[in-house]
């Protein structure tokens, strides 16, 4: 756990990430925002959250007042 | 020059050179992008459900699979498991420690995790007669802050200690040890592929980790305070963080940076939580202020606010299927919003 490496091993560990991490490829910002803004609008059309949920599917909708009905057999 | 010396000077040549490549890719930014994108609608959502039982401050929940029960967890000492459409409690889980941090359901649903102050994270099996606790993970030496189940036989625990961890919860051991941050590691994600998992911690960096090799692919860097809360982008190439900057932010994982910061300078609370809508368009981020704002990814703006905890929202936390949003507070209520 860092809390009990040195400093010394602390910057080692942090050195040697750096080392790894330089050697990623990086693609330019247009090209992979494009590809998550044409994501995301082809699944918006089926966000509940965005086009709203119909109160009939609404599996959360507020329980409203209960009607009860009973049956009641009179007998003499 | 001493050995350090050497090493310093090594780290910030490569520090420099890093980010002269993000650089060279920033040819842009999200909102600039998606500004032909036509605007998220204004967001309205109702509470449907106020969830009542525990006795004390919330700090975590998460949502089954079914997008039905969710478990909450309290300082109360409990873990709630919720019918979220009746709004009743299934079961309720004592714990050990009251101190508790985190809570995680399995995909399967039958077992849930929890862990905090305790140092240790604990699996119950729900399916049982009565609940049973089938392994208590004991190796890390700070809290957890953060579990998540891959499936009924490993974990992803986070922790105080400053590492990621998984485990093998038929032996109980440590499969993998995930050491790079330096600060305390306060929040995970999975990846939707499950391959990789991203770390967000105390020393504001956000990590993303190979799950199998145990390494770090990336470090991705721009926060000026801790990291609470981070999610994979549902496209599973970005992350969303949230930081007591009081600022979110979207990482482009093939771009390796910063694309879009999601702020506003009349908010001067941090963020302790957040979630993504089905599609990743609205973000959902809870913050100290007690409100819980909700963010279009792809513009920058504020959309809508869920307002109606009279405490911290704590945690937040959207369904597989996208069909509301739960919200947990230190006022010791869940609510549900759609």
């Amino acid at each position: 756990m860092a809390r009990d490496m040195s400093d010394k091993d602390i910057l080692k560990m942090e050195l040697e990430q750096l080392q790894k991490e330089v050697k990623n490829t990086r693609e330019p910002v247009s090209k992979t925002t494009k590809e998550i803004y044409e994501w995301v609008e082809a699944q918006a059309a089926e966000d509940p959250l965005i086009k709203g949920v119909p109160e009939d599917k609404n599996p959360f909708k507020e329980k409203g007042g209960c009607i009860i009905t009973c049956d009641f057999l009179w007998q003499n | 020059m001493g050995e350090m010396e050497q090493m310093k000077k090594e780290a910030e040549a490569l520090k420099t050179q890093i980010e002269a490549a993000r650089k060279a890719a920033h040819d842009t930014d999200m909102a600039s992008a998606a500004s032909g994108v036509a605007p998220a609608p204004r967001v309205q959502l109702k509470t449907r459900r106020t969830l009542k039982g525990h006795l004390a401050k919330i700090y975590a929940m998460h949502w089954c699979t079914d997008n039905r029960l969710m478990v909450s967890a309290s300082q109360d000492g409990k873990l709630l498991i919720w019918d979220s459409h009746t709004g009743n409690k299934v079961n309720a889980v004592p714990l050990k420690s009251s101190w508790v941090m985190t809570c995680a359901y399995a995909p399967s649903g039958n077992l849930v995790a929890s862990g905090g102050l305790d140092n240790m994270c604990t699996v119950y099996n729900l399916k049982t007669p009565v609940i049973k606790t089938v392994k208590e993970l004991d190796a890390h030496t700070g809290y957890l802050s953060c579990a998540r189940f891959l499936s009924d036989t490993e974990i992803l625990t986070s922790s105080g200690d400053t590492t990621c961890v998984l485990w093998d919860l038929e032996t109980g051991k440590q499969k993998t040890v995930f050491l790079n941050h330096v600060g305390d590691c306060m929040c995970l994600s999975l990846s939707p592929d499950m391959n990789s998992f991203v770390s967000g911690a105390c020393d504001s960096l956000a990590k993303l980790w190979d799950i199998r090799d145990g390494q770090c692919k990336q470090t991705f860097q721009g926060h000026t305070s801790d990291i609470n809360a981070i999610s994979f982008y549902p496209s599973g190439n970005a992350i969303i963080t949230g930081s007591d900057d009081c600022t979110c932010k979207m990482y482009d994982i093939r771009a390796d940076q910063e694309v879009i910061s999601y702020q506003d300078a009349a908010l001067n609370s941090g963020v302790t939580s957040l979630d993504l809508s089905a599609s990743g368009r609205l973000i959902f981020a809870g913050y100290d202020d007690f409100n819980c704002n909700i963010w279009d990814s792809l513009k920058g703006e504020k959309v809508g606010v869920l307002s109606g905890h009279d405490n911290r929202v704590s945690c937040t936390g959207v369904p597989g299927d996208g069909m509301c949003v739960c919200t947990g507070s230190w006022d010791s209520f869940l609510k549900i919003w759609n």
